[in-house]
């Protein structure tokens, strides 16, 4: 037995849709998570397909890692990033990642949308290549 | 009575808490801080369980057999029968907010009369018996057995709370002290522990109409004694109206007004109000009593001692009823006569006679405050009003618990001072409207016997009144609530002396201008006007 | 006992986590089975508390007036704090609920030798709206995770969340902010001699979680960081009824993951139902218009009454000697 049922019950069906909402609102709804494709032909030319460090390292840190790199050019003037297997980069957004990783969208942004993730990199760079 | 110990001794102390936890600091039976036992004559007269005659102050409460079990049932029962209780045992999150709202913990600095832990009392038992983790966890989910100790605790603490809503209106959630002191009071008469101040009215309300106990020839006699005074004062002389058959209205104001100075004086001043604007209406012996001390009993009683006003209304045949000026009186009249005893269908949505103002905010209950009445009178220019006949009279206005707090009647009584007097001050805004200060008696809490913790309970109000007192030479603390003037003069007389207590209408009643009287040159307490007539001041 | 017990029950949480994820790689059960567990509980917990307190009437209308009420037509009446209509209610909860208006009236008692004074106290009010409204904002954002394509409200509360634009990846305000109300709710206990005295372990306790979940979720976004590509492939699989964990996210996600995972399971069978239980309040939630509409009691019974012929009968020679009319002579 429940004493004003309606409003009650009117409540708890709004609490119910508003907590589950993650669920029931991604019925057919949900687009499959983004192919990250690698498929550029700088990378389709490389004789070993590996990026500066582990993917699994740039998955994780490249952003920290894109804020190192600006601060080492902008206040200390270094321009080269030695890998952790002893390679030598040149430290530039520009000229070195996006040289490989020429596809933007496919690559880059695919991601950035699916985590919602707006980062202020392109404000500046990336102009150089198709979108 | 306790020996009242001085201002000095009573200010005595702080908001340090003992250094032990509250669970561990037992409660001492202080004299001048509780009140008498229940008498079992008078729980015998309602039929209230475990009728004797005890003592707080005694080891032995004479409980009955299975107390323990009576209580559990009973929370259980509660439980099941207001959400408010189930609700508030279960979200309170101790914020602190109420905790210095309480006029009893702000007078006394006594942790357990912070209206949270006053609650933690029973929610203590609560979470022991009625929830898992205080079943398992017992002391660290906050639970505790109940012992007899748990049950003095509470005798204690729930008879000195005066139920009156401050923290409720404080609290983020609106958890109402009140409503858990009356879950705890109804409780404790589950056992035969109510106080003498309160079981005695009840018992004498029950049978004889009102809390005073005045059977109807006293109360004939004492309103003779007044219109006599009127008499006097107006050279009006008016025709007591009790009993009547067939008239418009019936009046029910507090049994006090009827019984004892100041209380008087504001009688007189409804009768001087009702002669001059020619109202038919009839007042009740029966129906004496508009307060109703059941209501710091239990439900049931509260609606036991209530039904009398709609049957006596119904015997007579009037169209509505109207209300004198009481605290308690009102919240129940507002927020429980209805439910309890309606539907009033025998009677018809009040209509002032005078002025043809409907008053539908009352299309139910079919009862009128009489401040509503009177300051449609006034807005209507319907009497006519000398408010210099006040202006020896520096005035504020405390707002009664109940009125403010469990109703929302916060202009009317003002606009009607404004009108009969010249000087009216405000006190603090901290102090007034729904943030009133208690008197610190109300709920049954002013009997003689706890003087201490009803100045102590009284002193946050005294305070505001000292302020406006010093300010602004204020000498007169107007209201609209019989318990307030029974209560203040004694709590104006230790904390601010010079300031007297009086009615709404009394203060109405001397700016009345009647037809046909004589030049007034004595107020209604039949002391001299200052610059009136023959006051050749000598 | 009251700081030190709850205090090392969170901390129990977090090695628990981390060694279940962590050392012995339970991810099924810390990544799938206690996260469901969990929100079954919440959902149902919560459904069921309210119901329980559906099931006792409310016999009286009980609310606490804190202005004018409606009467004469020339007095103006306070809609909001003495509410007579439904939507003047609905204007008084809102206040309530979205911005703690009690709370706003707090005043502080002081007591100088023989004089009172009330000092306005809006501390409390500000340290709960910030805790309040700021934990309401994190939870929104982090349906980033558990939507695809996310929707615009979100990103936008991202956008206003870090407009500051400070370091990588962007502060959220709402991440200093929730701390630092965790911090002085918390601190408001143990300093304030009174509060501290009422305080209880369950008090405690869900302020050291909500601060360990906020300190690991922070963690996990400015210090350790973890790819969230794969925490979204993760959050999404749940969400979609297709749950998969993804091994190589790091252990610091597990143990935000299970204390909170903990903090919805706890939540319906403690203090934090007040969120429910605002909503229920009948000092709050009712209008004050019981003189002009009958407020029904279900349970309403009949009770023993003393008549007017009982007290006429008791008193009738009396009544007769002042002259008052009987019904029998």
């Amino acid at each position: 037995m429940m004493y004003n049922g309606g409003k009650i019950i009117t409540g708890l069906i709004i609490f119910a849709l508003i907590i589950t909402a993650p669920f029931w609102l991604n019925i057919g709804q949900a687009d499959e998570p983004p192919e990250i494709s690698l498929d550029t032909p700088v990378i389709n030319q490389l004789s070993e397909k590996e990026c500066i460090e582990s993917a699994e390292f740039m998955r994780s840190q490249h952003p920290q890692l894109l804020n190192d790199w600006r601060d080492q050019v902008v206040r200390e003037g270094k321009t080269v990033y030695t890998s952790s297997s002893g390679k030598e980069y040149q430290i530039s957004l520009d000229n070195t990642c996006l040289q490989c990783h020429s596809n933007r969208s496919e690559f880059c942004d695919a991601c950035h949308a699916y985590t919602s993730v707006d980062p202020y990199c392109w404000d500046c760079h990336g102009g150089g290549i198709a979108k | 009575m306790a020996k009242l110990p001085k201002k000095e001794e009573l200010l005595q102390y702080n908001y340090q808490v003992p250094a032990t936890d509250w669970m561990d600091t037992p409660v001492e039976f202080k004299p001048g801080t509780y009140c008498y036992g229940a008498k079992g004559k008078n729980l015998e007269a309602v039929g209230f369980p475990n009728a004797r005659d005890w003592s707080p102050s005694e080891e032995d409460w004479k409980l009955p057999e299975d107390w323990k079990g009576t209580v559990l049932e009973g929370i259980a029962d509660r439980l099941s029968k207001y959400r408010s209780f189930r609700l508030f045992m279960d979200i309170c999150v101790r914020c602190g907010a109420c905790a210095d709202k309480c006029h009893f913990y702000i007078g006394s600095g006594d942790p357990k009369n912070m209206p949270v832990l006053r609650a933690e009392l029973l929610r203590s038992i609560y979470r022991r018996y009625f929830t898992t983790s205080g079943k398992l966890l017992g002391r660290l989910a906050g639970a505790r057995d109940l012992t007899e100790e748990v049950i003095k605790e509470w005798w204690y603490y729930f008879f000195q709370c005066t139920e009156c809503r401050r923290c409720s209106v404080y609290c983020p959630y609106g958890i109402d002290q009140a409503e858990i002191t009356m879950m705890g009071r109804e409780l404790l008469n589950l056992l035969g522990l109510n106080t003498d101040w309160i079981s005695g009215p009840v018992a004498n309300c029950y049978l004889k109409g009102n809390h005073v106990g005045l059977e109807p020839q006293t109360i004939m006699s004492n309103i003779e004694i007044m219109l006599e005074d009127i008499e006097t004062i107006t050279g009006k002389k008016i025709e007591p109206r009790f009993n009547r058959k067939g008239a418009e209205i019936l009046f029910v104001a507090p049994s006090g007004d009827l019984f004892a100075d100041p209380g008087i004086y504001t009688c007189m001043g409804y009768l001087m109000l009702f002669e001059q604007i020619g109202l038919d209406y009839t007042m009740s012996t029966y129906a004496s009593e508009g307060g109703n001390f059941g209501f710091f009993t239990s439900n049931e009683m509260a609606k036991r001692l209530n039904a009398k006003i709609y049957a006596e209304a119904k015997r007579l045949g009037v169209k509505w009823i109207l209300g004198g000026e009481c605290g308690h009186m009102w919240r129940v009249i507002n927020q429980y006569m209805d439910t309890w005893n309606g539907p009033a269908d025998f009677l018809e949505v009040p209509v002032s006679p005078i002025t043809g103002t409907k008053f539908t905010n009352a299309a139910s209950t079919k009862m009128v405050h009489i401040t509503e009445f009177t300051a449609d009178l006034i807005y209507h220019n319907k009497i006519k009003l000398d408010p210099s006949r006040n202006d020896h009279l520096r005035v504020t206005f405390h707002d009664s618990c109940n009125t403010a707090r469990g109703m929302g009647l916060l202009e009317e009584p003002r606009y009607i001072l404004q009108k009969v007097c010249n000087h009216f001050y405000e006190m603090p805004e901290e102090t007034i409207r729904e943030k009133t200060l208690c008197c610190g008696s109300g709920a049954g809490l002013n009997a003689g016997e706890n003087m201490e913790m009803r100045l102590r309970g009284g002193f946050p109000r005294a305070n505001a009144v000292r302020y406006v007192h010093e300010r602004y030479g204020v000498n007169v603390l107007a209201n609209i609530c019989a318990i307030d003037r029974a209560a203040f003069p004694a709590l104006m007389n230790y904390w601010v002396p010079g300031v007297e207590v009086m009615g709404v209408h009394e203060l109405l009643g001397n700016a009345l201008v009647m037809d046909g009287e004589i030049e007034r040159t004595m107020d209604l307490r039949m002391r001299p006007l200052p610059g009136k007539g023959d006051d050749d001041d000598v | 006992m009251k700081i030190w017990a709850p205090l090392l029950a969170v901390l129990a949480l977090v090695i628990i986590a981390w060694l279940g994820a962590g050392v012995f790689e339970w991810t099924s059960l810390f990544g799938i089975i206690i996260p469901y567990t969990a929100f079954a509980i919440l959902v149902l917990g919560f459904i069921y508390r309210v119901i329980k307190w559906a099931q006792s009437p409310v016999p009286f209308r009980i609310p606490t007036t804190c202005g004018q009420q409606e009467s004469l037509p020339w007095i103006k009446q306070d809609k909001i704090e003495n509410p007579s209509k439904t939507w003047e209610v609905v204007g008084r909860m809102a206040l309530e609920i979205l911005f703690f208006r009690s709370l706003f009236r707090n005043t502080q008692t002081e007591k100088r030798e023989d004089k009172l004074g009330f000092g306005s106290s809006k501390w409390l009010w500000l340290g709960s709206l910030v805790f309040h409204w700021s934990m309401l904002i994190i939870v929104l954002r982090h349906l980033r995770y558990f939507l695809y394509p996310v929707p615009a409200f979100v990103q936008g509360l991202e956008k206003l969340d870090g407009f500051l634009q400070v370091g990588v990846p962007v502060l959220y305000l709402t991440d200093v902010f929730v701390v630092l109300g965790i911090t002085y709710l918390f601190l408001r206990r143990v300093v304030i001699p009174q509060v501290k005295y009422i305080s209880l372990a369950a008090d405690y306790f869900p302020l050291f979680l909500l601060l360990g979940i906020a300190t690991s979720g922070i963690l996990m976004r400015y210090g350790l960081k973890v790819d969230i590509a794969s925490v979204k492939d993760f959050a999404m699989s749940l969400v979609t009824f297709k749950p998969q964990v993804i091994p190589e996210i790091g252990t610091i996600f597990y143990v935000h993951l299970f204390l909170v995972s903990s903090l919805v399971a706890y939540f319906p069978w403690s203090k934090l139902m007040h969120a429910g239980g605002i909503f229920m309040s009948p000092t709050r939630n009712l209008a004050n218009n019981s003189r002009a509409v009958r407020h029904i009691n279900p349970w309403n019974y009949e009770v023993k009454t003393h008549t007017y012929e009982e007290y006429e009968d008791e008193f009738r020679e009396k009544m007769r000697k002042v002259g008052l009319p009987l019904e029998r002579e």
